[in-house]
Formats: C-alpha cells, structure tokens, sequence
C-alpha cells in the first residue's frame, strides 16, 4: 500500500430494508486505477453497495469516502462517479449524440463544445458513425457502448458498472470484457464491476470481493479466490469445486476440517498414478459429459462421495470413459485446498 | 453395469400407468375451435362484427345526421324542418356577435380549465407514480377515481353550495376580509377543474409510471438535478400523456351546459346556446349548426396534438 487516497473506502456500511439487511457492515478499500469486481449470487448485497457508492441509496449507517472526502450525505450529483446502468437507462427520446452529451448539458457547457466531447467520447468506443440514431435503433451491445461512453465523458473519478454484460450473448460479452479492460487502462480510472458471473470476474478484475448475505465473504486477487478459497462458499461459487466436508476428508484424504479440491486438479485413470503425495481412489462413473475443450466426469468414489473430474480433450487422452466404467480417480495432496472454519451451513456440495 | 451405478438419489422407478395423459375428446365446441383456430378471417368477422354495427348505426349515423341537419333549415311559420340545402346557419353562426363572443369565452374557460388541471395534476401524478409506497399508490389512485363515482350534477351542486352566500368558501374567508367569489364564469372554471382533474391525473400517473426510475438516476448520476432532470427527460417523456389529458379536459369542458347553469349566473357557453336552440327556440338546424363549432375546434387541437406524436398514447 502506498501512502496515496484509496479511490474508495468503506467503513461500517449497513444498509437496512425493513428487515432485511441488504449490506452488514462493510469495511472496504479500493485502491486508485484498479478494476474491482464484486462478485456474489443475486441477493448477496453487491448492488446495494454499487448504489450506495453511487448515491441512489443512503446508508442506515457507515460511510463512503471518496478519495479521503466523506460523500456519504452527499445526493448523486454531487458525487464524482458515474453510472452504466444494467439496462443501460438510455434516454429514449434523445439520440446517441445527445445522450453521451446530456453530462455535459447539464453542467451549462455550450452546445458546440459538448458535441466535440461527446463524439470524441463515442468514437472511443467505436460508435461516431451512429450518433443521429436513437437507443431503440441500436443493438444491445451498442447500447452498452453508448452507457459506457455517456458515463465516461464527464471524467468521473470512479465509474460504477452494474453488470453491465448481462444482457449479451456469449460472443458479444467476451468482446465486451476484452474492450472494458482497454478503456479501462487507457482511461486510467477506478472500475467498480458488479457481476455474478464469477468467470467475468476472474478475467477482468485486479482485485474481486465475493459477497455473500451481505457480507464480504472473501477479498483477493483471481488466483487467491480460485486457488485458496478460504470458505466452502468460495469455493464453491468461485468455479466449481469437489467440496469434502469434515467426515468425508477423514476418510478420503486423512485430514481434519473441510477442504475442497477443483475439478481440472483431478485425474482419472484405469489403473491409478504413482508419485510422491498422489492419492489414488477407486470409483465408478457416473455420467460422462462431452465439452468439446474436455470431458467432465462425474465418479462416485468406492465410498459413495461424488466427484467431478475435468479432463483436456489432449491428444493421448488414453482412453474414453463410459457409464459404469471402474477408474481410479487421483489427485496430489499440494491441490488439496483446506477451507476456514467460517463454513456456512445449508450450502450443498 | 446397474450393480454398479448408484441410483439418482429420491427417484422411484415411474409409474407408468399412473403416468399416462388422456387424450382430449372430440366435442363439438373443440371442433368448432379447430375451425375458428385455422381461419383467421371468419375469426375476426365474428368478434368484430357486432361492435362494428354499433359503432356504425348508433355513432356515425347520428353524427352524420347532425351535421346534414345544419345545413338545413326551419320553417319559421310552421316550425317544421325543411330539407332544403343552405349555408344559411353556418353564416349565421360564423358571422353573429352573439356566437363569436360565446365561441371565444368558451375556449377560454376550457383552455383555463386545461391549463389548472394540468398545473394540479403534475405533481399529484409524479408523488403517485414516483415517491409514494405501492400502498399509498393504491389509496390515491382508489382516492382520484371515487369523485367519479358520484353523479355530475350532484357534484356541480355541491359547489354551487360551496360558493353560495352563506357557503364554506364565505365562511373560510370572512376573517381574513374576503368573501366568496359567487356565480359566474370563475366559479364555472373551479368547477369544471375539479371535475375534469381526475382525467387529467390519470393518463399522466400512467405516463409517469412507464418512465423507469433507472432514467431519473442516470440523470441524478450525471450531474442533472431536479429541474435539469424535470426539464430535459421527465417532461419530454411525459408530453403525450400531459397532452392525452388536456383533450379530456379540453373537449369535455368545451362541450358542457349544466355546469355553466348551475354555477356560471348569467354566463353562456356554446352547449347553452345549443340546449336553447333545440329547446325553446325549436331550431334543430341553427343547433346543429353552432354545435359544429366545438366539433372543428377539437379537430384543429387533434390536428396539432397529431403532430407532437401524442395520439399514440392515447
């Protein structure tokens, strides 16, 4: 850490709706120019911060710093971030043009002056060409583009986006992730991402925050989050892992507490591996799944614990494994993960 | 194999006769639909066809007939009708100072009307659609529809009792050195706000309530406060709904009589002029002739509404 603001710093945010606790007192800081994501099924609370940050909200308590500055009473527009919003919130009425424009609008600059900006902004993202059309007259992933320029254009200092990707298709969204990240770096500014798609989130995120009940459940880098998940709710939600909970980990892998081990960490052979700190475990399986990249297995090991296997479709792939074929399903003890105490019951393996 | 698969964990083996859906039977209703399902045509002759013949016999011919009977004209010794053709009315009514004076007092009274309405029901919309809880939502909507349940006249009456001498609005006022403004074409215009405030409100709620809140934050979030927002996104987007309520106010008010009867002393509006003719004065044509006058006026406002893309909002 360097002496430098951090762009963001939470401290002790809860946010109460009725009942519900939306946010539980979240201490968080996010450091100048890094692309944060916050990660977390629907309901963990990853929204609500975005919208407290943003000011659409106000906090039953806790506050909002932004770069050192207490904005946590301040009203949205008073708040140097910006917005792309999950359905875009494009104004249907205006054109591309006037839309990218409207920051600049409302700041009283001239007209001349805020269409050079905003056609600068949207060439940015490719899209000068379509700058008379209205929202309605564009594909999703230009509308997408047109948030991304509109909220870019009056110079934020940290731009929220609320999965911003959620409505594309496949294809469109794995381009999208490759060109957020440019602008992001060539902009320079803090990205605060808000995503359940844990994929999203380990490809384009320096740092991720999983949220789970409101409540940061672990904060790290992507290699931290998938190789040393420190709760079974990590590792379960971060990829797809084979959790083996206190009972299951005495027997199978000799060791006390939970632990998890990922899928592609596995090997399934006829006849076993050898090797220093290889465990080998006989089973049957189950289902065999064809990928196209690789083939998923899914093994009830002798004892009746269920596993799933990730095999590269390699080239000396030995064999193909069928229902009810006998294997033997081996991994090395250094890719047994141990999860924390902080276990949360009712979430199945 | 199966010695060595487990089975799926809480699935019996199916119970196939348990399991099996009857068929549907053949009846005649089923055949009939097959039929209606497969012949678009006769399907939409037979919805359409009995409100068309309402709409045809009962609406247009007696609109036609209106406007034919203007251009005829009255016996004035038998009081008969005769079907001879003349422009005679029309002149009348383009050229008479009586007609002129009443038409122009008449659009002013409904263009006030609209304009109060308007001011009253922007706010009292955007607090339903945008600020209030589902719950109060409920209650104000239950709360702008119920004066429609009680019969005009009885509310028409209720503030002719309201502005009379010894009435609420005298008595409210006395301490502070007024008293009520009484009979006439003031009191015409209160009236016919409150009656027509409740048409203004709604198709205005229902525009303000397609408006998503996301628009009103991305708005906020890029530095556009309240008026900016108000000014530059709510009031564009709602324009057709605001404009879909001042043809209500518009049009009712330009056509009414009672309310101008009942509150509006010696005032007279085109509907009174109307009501006289085919009363007393038994000139059915002459009638005809000045209820025209509405009638073109509201298809010049329709004409310029077109323009503005409201009518498809309606």
């Amino acid at each position: 850490m360097t002496d430098q603001q951090p762009a963001i710093r939470l401290a002790g945010l809860t946010k109460e709706f009725g009942a519900v606790t939306a946010v539980d007192h979240v201490d968080l800081e996010i450091a100048a120019g890094e692309f944060f994501s916050m990660l977390g099924p629907s309901g963990s609370g990853k929204t609500t911060v975005l919208r407290l940050i943003a000011g659409f909200e106000q906090p039953t308590s806790g506050t909002i710093e932004l770069f050192g500055e207490d904005v946590t009473k301040r009203a949205p527009f008073d708040r140097d971030v910006n917005t792309v919003f999950q359905d875009y919130a494009l104004f249907p009425h205006m054109n591309v043009l006037d839309n990218v424009a409207y920051g600049l609008r409302v700041r009283g600059i001239g007209r001349k002056e805020r269409n050079e900006r905003a056609m600068r902004a949207l060439s940015s993202v490719r899209l000068e060409q379509l700058a008379g059309r209205k929202p309605s007259q564009l594909s999703g992933g230009q509308r997408q583009r047109v948030a991304l320029a509109r909220a870019t254009v009056v110079q934020p200092k940290v731009l929220l986006l609320d999965e911003p990707l959620g409505a594309l298709d496949l294809k469109l969204r794995e381009q999208m992730q490759v060109e957020l990240k440019q602008i992001q770096r060539d902009l320079g500014i803090t990205f605060i991402f808000v995503t359940h798609d844990q994929e999203e989130a380990l490809t384009l995120s320096d740092r991720i925050a999983v949220f789970n009940d409101g409540r940061i459940e672990q904060l790290g880098t992507p290699t931290d989050l998938y190789e040393r998940p420190e709760s079974r709710f990590v590792a379960d939600f971060v990829g797809t892992s084979n959790l083996f909970d206190e009972e299951r980990s005495r027997s199978i892998l000799g060791r006390d507490g939970h632990h998890s081990v990922r899928p592609e960490k596995m090997t399934v052979t006829r006849d076993g591996l050898v090797g220093d700190g290889v465990r080998n475990v006989p089973g049957t399986v189950v289902e065999a799944i064809y990928l196209g990249s690789g083939v998923r297995l899914v093994v009830d090991l002798d004892d009746g614990t269920r596993v799933t296997v990730l095999e590269q479709n390699v080239r000396d792939r030995a064999h193909d494994d069928e229902r009810g074929d006998r294997v033997v399903v081996s991994w090395h003890d250094d890719d047994v993960v141990p999860l924390g105490a902080a276990v949360l019951p009712g979430i199945s393996g | 194999m199966t010695t060595h698969a487990p089975a799926p964990p809480g699935a019996p083996a199916p119970d196939r006769a348990r399991d099996t859906v009857p068929r549907p039977r053949r009846t005649p209703a089923r055949a009939a639909s097959v039929f209606l399902s497969t012949h678009p045509r006769t399907r939409l002759a037979l919805l359409l066809s009995a409100p068309l013949f309402w709409l045809g016999v009962v609406y247009i011919v007696a609109l036609v007939l209106l406007l034919v009977t203007a251009f005829w004209t009255v016996d004035s010794f038998t009081g008969e009708i005769s079907q001879e053709w003349t422009l005679d009315n029309i002149i009348t009514v383009l050229t008479g100072s009586l007609y002129q004076t009443v038409t122009l007092r008449t659009v002013g009274v409904a263009l006030l009307v609209t304009l109060i309405d308007v001011v009253l029901a922007l706010p009292i919309a955007f607090f339903m659609a945008k600020v209030a809880t589902p719950r109060m939502q409920r209650i104000l909507v239950i709360a702008v529809l119920t004066p429609l349940w009680a019969s005009y006249l009885v509310k028409a009456y209720a503030w002719r009792s309201v502005l009379s001498q010894d009435g609420i609005l005298e008595w409210l006022v006395t301490p502070f050195g007024g008293q009520t403004i009484g009979y006439g074409l003031p009191a015409t215009i209160i009236t016919l706000s409150y009656l027509w405030l409740p048409y203004v409100i709604l198709p205005i709620y229902a525009g303000l309530e397609r408006v998503p809140d996301s628009l009103l934050e991305a708005s906020a979030d890029l530095g556009g406060r309240t008026w900016p927002t108000v000014r530059f996104v709510v009031f564009p987007l709602v324009l057709p709904a605001i404009i879909a309520g001042t043809i209500f106010s518009f049009s009712l008010s330009l056509g009414d009589y009672i309310t101008v009867n009942i509150v509006g002393g010696a005032s007279q509006m085109l509907g009174n002029l109307v009501y006289t003719n085919v009363g007393a004065a038994n000139n059915l044509p002459l009638a005809a002739a000045i209820a025209l006058i509405p009638i073109v006026i509201i298809f010049g406002y329709l004409f310029l509404v077109r323009r503005t893309g409201a009518l498809d909002n309606l």
